[in-house]
């Protein structure tokens, strides 16, 4: 006899199939908050109306994000009998375009074409998997990501969602952990803790009731691996909670997702909804008799809230501030109850860990950092994106193969991983692998995925403040360390960038920053000096340039540079004197000008002004006086 | 208090009624407060919404003067639903069949009609606190303060009774008491049917014992009470007053009628600390010492005797008042005033009164004792009635109850019923509080709060002065739009003598404790100007 | 109570189970700085100051952690120098430090803790120093509130909610913009504050004040005058004059909690409106008089009057002393039962 799921699975099956080799061309348009903060949903509105206007009967369907941030929007199209061709950068008119040529016509305009995907071939356009975005990566997590429609539930079921659920409904509490532990499946929000490890305290702590939370705070800057997912795929998540809850013996589970993530929270609202109707949800799920029930909590985008005793906090309905451990919420965390918070990412990993194998899992990854892990590919790279990569794979292939190098091929100078509670690491160790134990040996975290490439332009004093700001605003201000070490740290890097630094600096730096990190009460402050400890460690050159020759080695901080105009190349043409807002360029038509230095604000204008022929304006590290 | 203040925190459930406990007794309402926090169950019952309410598991809104239906409701849905406590029932009460045969009117329909109180939330509230192992009621004056306050308090006992929530730890009938002292005036014989100890005056054996330890014949006919006082002035039968320590002319119940009474009196000598609105009546006027300008004891709601300590010499000619009352008697020819100290007389006092008999000053140096506390070897009575109750049979007697209106109720021409009440800033009359800048500045002036329907009904706006106007007198007031107080309600306090909100209130009495309805007359509002 | 013993600084002492290690310290005089720390309160363990060593674990905040059978605690180390210090520090920089004009100079937690641990201005001038000049809310007439003084502790925030259950103020905003705030951010005296002071009398700083810092030459036992629950009080005496009230936190009723009232009503004591002197009545003025004059005066008008023509006023304000002696004077001399006080109302 059939079960029910069965039952499901293959209607899921059989309605992905006939999109997948069906009689109609399928067009899918991603439309996860990036897509649409680079115009999908107009383009989107053009195949509409397109296909519309030339009664052309075609599947269009809403997508999530592959991941291809520099080529939004993001358009593929499956022609029957063809592979997949994807297109990047199609604003409307070149999506009129595309149906034009490709969809009515047969014409797959490589020159708009990534890749194609799937089996077969396409004359002119590489396969997706083989180019050197895609190379490197394995893409597990994010798999369904962009390929399937997250409203449509059957599509996740018939690409082996929720077996994972009905597995682990198949075995013990302790069967479920040991699978986990077999994986080698560490915390994906940052400090890489056994995930079958907190479960297992939580699982032998005392209490009839327990929570699971899921912790979709995403709060560091730059940082969007939890919303693509969500926006992408969110039955990965609520099957990856389910098995959670089952495993340490809870019947509610919190997802704790901020407010700015209105698709995502509007997503996993539907996701809900769909699997309570299926029975993978609410009472008696797969006719088990085990029930469990998720509930949203919208956050107010507090990055404190991340933290997991201030996130419980929240969820209560308090103010959120940490808590001081002990207890630990795998024994008192919600109300009071033994409570596991997971990052979004290691339940949609525990869904996958329970549909495809522990093994599996474990084959990929490097030997104390099993799997996978997405990251957020930012700043000075020439293809940023959400990537997905084995874990072991070095920062070097991360930004020179996946990322394509640094833009415009400036030098590269550092990666920041970890976001705030993180650190920078230098060229010369470009060849760490990405794990979370070399990654820490490195000065830094492996963090919950960001990574931000800077190159030369980047001032990492200037960098260290930038977090440091963003800490210092953070803090939640209760304990004392945090609350004023990282003002005072803020206060002196200001005076540092702005010209005021003192040679003890540096020294008092280290000294705060290394009692904030010992004293402080939450992780926030415990990371929060790391930024400024991993940039004084590998950059301190930087910092004694600000401090004791007053000057910015990368001309980043106003204070500490200056313009001047070389008299040899200057024609006296005027642009810059015309355009100087503090009337500081002094001299006569046809002479050459000079910059009066007390009078100059740093702005920059004269510089840009000059015509290149000219290239008569510089701009120098340090504080030139007048007559210099 | 049958029970003591910090035994509150024993209550698995406190049901409080007819008391304003954050405002009256604000450090008492700390222990219900923190009750509430971990876990007990708050019942408030009060007419206004109340800031304890904020607290509170059920907020029962009766109308005012009808504690007995809410009460009588309550206990039948605990008799028809079985929940008493057969046992204490049996062992330790009496009369109960009687009683069980008055609740049958009491319906939750016929609740609901003369209490306003949902029957459901009435049931709830009753289930609530027949299902806590322990608990305890606190009520105050908006349960004696009627011309039925008596059968209030009987309701509560009976209350007490039926689910055995009296005689042991969390539980007890709790009159919260008003005055620092007015336990120990009881106590000590300042009423008019009672000796010190609450010996009948009217008692042979008690009048036998007091005459011999006086030296003197003593009248057996139980004296005149405070409103009575006043009656009996008006009609020329009271013609002098000695008074010490009271401002009635605010205090007390239609103040108008007091006020001619004590300009009708021949003679009144007053003794306080300031002049008071009263003391202006006054042919002589003694100044007594403060609190804090003489030694002796207070005793407390919970029954603690509790030592105080002379911290100042008394201001100017100021005297302690044992002193002045005794010079008095001394002048009069009265034998055995002859006092040292106040622990002299504490020695007298407490060889007469056997509660007080085994209280001396060194055993309360350093910890009051709570009464009974017969001998010196005894520790203080913390729990009343633990073992029997002080009646003939040593029973707990129910007593079968009607619901009974009030004096006055509002009509078509006093459409409003006042309330009266207390600010936490104030004290009573005010003849402390007033002279203290800081507690004037937080709470400044008289305010007639009013339900906002009520105040659009007669045009007026929140800070409007308004006149309130019963058929007793009026007096101007700020009025306050507020909806704590429930449409057709109106409350004040009657600490300002510039608006002497007892100018309107009824002096209708309770036929046995005499207590004046001062927290129900109907008035009517309007705005001034 | 099951106790344990343990070590702190090589001496052994015992503690109750339940105690944390701060507490045991506390107990046998062992000084732990410590800011946040409130025997009344919650143990929230923000300031951080009360960092020990403890053998097999390193530093530990003292604060929370239980006492356990045999654990070897250090309250000083290379290692909790060079950390503990720091946020001291950084509290200095961030303080109005007016200390010799401050209300609670010499009774101060941060001076007594800079003081243990030795702050040096060489230390303390590397530091950026901050503007101290938010605004005090003096809006309240018995204390005042000044945030530059403030350490952040919580310790008021908690007296209000966890004790008094009022929760007047909180915590607002975030990061280096914490404040005290009412719900609002108004004035205390408009927020929902009672007046208690129940905060004040914890503040371990100069942040909230008595309006009034006078200091009392000595205290004696009493029990406030108010209503009827009878808690003890602490009299401050200078002079003639009381100057301050205190809740007796050995008194069994209220163990040192206090309202408004009971803690700064007290001026009429020495108000300038009290009566100093008798008064007689005399062409329809009262006079003032000698006692003599005025007592015998009384004395010859009631004993004019018969038994039933008089009564008498007792005073549930005054002593039972006082009550027993006018009931004995008004059964015994002026021959009547009517006598009655306002009991009832």
């Amino acid at each position: 006899m059939k079960t029910k799921f069965e039952d499901i699975m293959v209607k899921s099956e059989k309605e992905w199939e006939s999109m997948q080799c069906g009689e109609k061309p399928v067009i899918l348009v991603g439309t996860a908050t990036c897509g649409r903060s680079a115009g999908s949903l107009e383009t989107l509105e053009a195949l509409r109306s397109e296909a519309d206007k030339s009664g052309i009967d075609c599947t269009i369907i809403e997508v999530g994000c592959i991941g291809l941030c520099y080529a939004e929007p993001l358009v593929t199209i499956a022609k029957p009998g063809n592979p997949a061709v994807c297109y990047g950068g199609i604003d409307a008119e070149k999506a009129k375009e595309l149906v034009e040529k490709y969809i009515i016509g047969n014409d797959p305009v490589p020159e708009y074409a990534l890749g194609t995907i799937g089996q077969g071939k396409i004359a002119d356009i590489e396969k997706i998997q083989d180019t050197s975005v895609f190379k490197p990566q394995i893409r597990r997590v994010l798999k369904k990501c962009g390929s399937i429609d997250p409203a449509n539930v059957e599509h996740y079921i018939a690409n082996g969602g929720y077996s994972g659920l009905k597995r682990a409904l198949e075995m013990t509490s302790e069967e479920i952990i040991d699978n986990i532990k077999i994986s080698g499946l560490r915390g994906r929000g940052g400090a890489g803790f056994p995930t079958w490890r907190k479960w297992q305290f939580c699982h032998d702590a005392e209490g009839d009731q327990k929570y699971l939370i899921c912790n979709a705070d995403e709060g560091d800057p730059g940082a969007f691996m939890n919303r693509s997912l969500l926006e992408g795929d969110p039955h990965a998540l609520l099957e990856g909670m389910v098995i959670a809850g089952r495993a340490i013996g809870a019947d509610t589970g919190y997802i704790y997702c901020r407010a700015e993530y209105p698709l995502a929270l509007e997503r996993l609202d539907l996701a809900i909804k769909q699997a309570k109707d299926l029975g993978f949800l609410g009472d008696n799920i797969m006719e088990t008799g085990f029930t469990f029930h998720i509930k949203v909590k919208e956050g107010a985008g507090a990055f404190v809230c991340g933290e997991e005793t201030a996130l419980i906090a929240s969820i209560e309905g308090e103010r959120g501030m940490p808590r001081p451990r002990p207890p630990f919420p795998a024994v008192s965390g919600l109300w009071g109850k033994p409570t596991i918070i997971n990052n979004v990412e290691t339940l949609a990993s525990v869904a996958l860990v329970m549909q495809q194998g522990a093994q599996w899992f474990s084959q990929v990854g490097s030997e104390a950092s099993k799997g996978t892990k997405t990251f957020a590919l930012v700043g000075k790279v020439k293809r940023t994106g959400l990537v997905e990569v084995p874990m072991g794979i070095t920062l070097r292939e991360m930004i020179y193969d996946i990322g394509g190098g640094i833009l415009n091929d400036r030098e590269f100078k550092a990666v920041q991983t970890g976001g705030p509670s993180g650190g920078c690491i230098p060229a010369e160790k470009l060849d760490t692998p990405v794990d979370y134990d070399s990654l820490n040996a490195a000065g830094t975290i492996m963090g919950s995925g960001g990574m931000v490439v800077m190159d030369a332009d980047n001032c990492m004093v200037d960098v260290a403040r930038y977090f440091l700001e963003f800490t210092q605003k953070e803090s939640c201000g209760e304990c004392v360390p945090c609350r004023l070490g990282t003002k005072q740290m803020l206060d002196i890097l200001n005076d540092i960038t702005q010209g005021r630094g003192k040679p003890d600096d540096i020294d008092l730096l280290e000294e705060i920053g290394y009692a904030v990190k010992r004293t402080s009460l939450c992780g926030l402050g415990q990371t929060a000096p790391n930024p400024v400890l991993s940039t004084l460690r590998y950059f301190r050159n930087e910092y004694e340039a600000h401090i004791n020759k007053k000057e910015c080695p990368s001309l980043v901080c106003r204070d500490l540079i200056s313009y001047k105009i070389d008299t040899d190349k200057c024609t006296g043409c005027r642009l810059c004197f015309k355009a100087c807002p503090a009337d500081a360029i002094i001299g006569e038509k046809k002479e050459p000008h000079i910059v009066d230095q007390e009078k100059c604000i740093k702005c920059g204008m004269c510089f840009e002004k000059c015509p290149p022929k000219f290239n008569a304006v510089v701009c120098i590290p340090g504080q030139l006086k007048d007559g210099e | 208090m049958t029970n003591s203040v910090a035994d509150i925190g024993e209550a698995s459930c406190i049901l409080a009624i007819g008391t304003n406990t954050t405002q009256a007794h604000p450090v008492l309402a700390l222990n219900v407060k923190r009750a509430a926090a971990k876990g007990a169950k708050l019942i408030v019952a009060n007419p206004k919404e109340i800031v304890l309410c904020e607290h509170a598991d059920i907020f029962l809104q009766h109308k005012p003067g009808t504690d007995v239906a809410l009460l009588m409701g309550m206990m039948k849905v605990i008799v028809d639903e079985n929940l008493q406590n057969d046992s204490f029932i049996n062992e330790r009460t009496e009369n109960f069949e009687e009683f069980k045969e008055s609740l049958k009117k009491f319906t939750l329909d016929y609740v609901e009609e003369i209490t306003g109180v949902p029957g459901e939330n009435a049931a709830e509230a009753a289930r609530m606190y027949a299902a806590a192992g322990t608990a305890s009621i606190l009520y105050a004056m908006g349960i004696t303060q009627h011309t039925h306050g008596t059968d209030n308090v009987l309701a509560i006992a009976n209350l007490a009774m039926l689910t055995g929530n009296i005689g042991k730890p969390g539980t007890g009938v709790n009159p919260l008491r008003g005055q620092n002292n007015v336990q120990g005036a009881c106590d000590m014989g300042g009423l008019p049917n009672v000796y010190p100890g609450y010996q009948r005056v009217d008692n042979p054996d008690a009048k036998a014992k007091f005459e011999k330890a006086w030296g003197v014949k003593l009248d057996d006919k139980i004296g005149l009470t405070h409103t009575v006082v006043f009656d009996k002035a008006l009609e020329g039968e009271i013609k002098a007053l000695y008074m010490v320590g009271e401002n009635p002319v605010l205090s007390e119940a239609d103040a108008g009628h007091t006020r001619k009474a004590m300009e009708k009196m021949d003679f009144i000598v007053v003794q306080d600390i300031f002049l008071t609105e009263s003391a202006k009546f006054a042919d002589v006027v003694l100044p007594g010492a403060s609190f804090a300008e003489k030694d002796g004891t207070v005793t407390n709601t919970e029954r603690r005797v509790q030592r105080t300590y002379k911290a100042i010499e008394p201001v100017g000619d100021a005297k302690p008042d044992w002193w002045i009352t005794s010079q008095l008697a001394k002048r009069m020819g009265g034998k055995g005033f002859d006092y040292n100290s106040p622990e002299d007389i504490f020695e007298e006092l407490s060889s007469l009164t056997p509660s007080y008999g085994g209280i001396s000053y060194e055993r309360i140096k350093e910890q009051g004792l709570q009464w009974p506390c017969p001998d010196s070897g005894h520790p203080g009575t913390p729990i009343l009635h633990s073992e029997k109750f002080p009646s003939a049979s040593g029973k707990g007697k129910f007593v079968p109850l009607e619901y009974r209106e009030s004096d006055e109720l509002p009509d078509d021409e006093y459409p409003l019923i006042l309330t009266t009440d207390r600010s936490l800033f104030h004290y009573h009359t005010s003849t402390m509080t007033r002279k203290v800048e800081g507690l004037n500045r937080l709470n400044s002036e008289e305010l007639l709060n009013i339900n906002p329907a009520d105040a659009e009904k007669y045009g007026i706006s929140d800070g409007d002065m308004v006149q309130a106007v019963s058929r007793r007198g009026e007096v101007n007031v700020k009025a306050k739009v507020t909806d704590i107080c429930p449409p057709g309600v109106v409350s004040m306090t009657f600490h300002f003598a510039e608006s002497p909100t007892n100018e309107l209130t009824n002096a209708a009495i309770d036929p046995v404790a005499k207590i004046p309805e001062t927290k129900v007359c109907a008035i009517k509002v309007q705005k001034v100007g | 109570m099951e106790k344990v013993k343990l070590t702190i600084d090589g001496l052994e002492i015992s503690a109750d189970k339940d105690k944390t290690i701060l507490q045991a310290a506390l107990e046998n005089d062992i000084y732990i700085p410590h800011l946040c720390y409130h025997p009344d309160l919650e143990k929230v363990a923000v300031c951080r100051v009360c960092m020990v060593d403890v053998a097999g674990r390193g530093l530990t905040i003292s604060c929370r952690a239980p006492v356990e059978e045999g654990l070897v605690v250090k309250t000083d180390s290379e290692e909790l120098k060079k950390v503990r210090k720091v946020p001291v520090q950084l509290l200095f920089a961030n303080h109005k430090t007016d200390c010799i004009t401050c209300g609670k100079n010499d009774d101060c937690e941060l001076q007594r803790i800079a003081k243990y641990l030795g702050l040096e201005a060489d230390e303390l001038n590397r530091l950026r120093f901050a503007e101290m000049d938010d605004p005090i809310d003096d809006s309240n007439p018995f204390f005042d509130r000044d945030p530059n003084k403030c350490v952040y502790c919580g310790i008021c925030i908690r007296t209000c909610s966890e004790l008094q259950n009022i929760n007047a103020i909180d915590f607002s905003n975030r990061g280096y913009s914490t404040r005290v705030s009412t719900f609002g951010g108004g004035p205390i005296v408009e927020s929902r504050c009672e007046s208690c002071g129940e905060c004040v009398v914890r503040c371990p700083v100069g942040a909230l004040l008595p309006k009034t810092t006078e200091q009392p030459a000595r205290e004696v036992k009493s029990v406030c005058t108010y209503c009827g629950v009878g808690c003890g009080i602490l009299l401050g005496v200078r002079g003639h004059k009381i100057v301050s009230v205190r809740g007796d936190g050995e008194n069994i009723v209220n163990r040192g909690s206090l309202c408004v009232k009971g803690r700064y009503g007290f001026g009429f004591i020495n108000s300038p409106e009290r009566l100093t002197k008798p008064l007689i009545r005399k062409n329809g003025e009262l006079v003032e008089a000698e006692w003599d004059e005025a007592l015998d005066f009384a004395a010859e008008k009631l004993k004019s009057c018969k038994s039933d023509e008089v009564a008498v006023f007792a005073s549930a304000k005054c002593t039972n002393e006082d009550n027993y002696v006018i009931q004995k004077f008004s059964r015994a001399v002026l021959g009547t039962n009517s006598v009655d006080h306002c009991a009832r109302l």
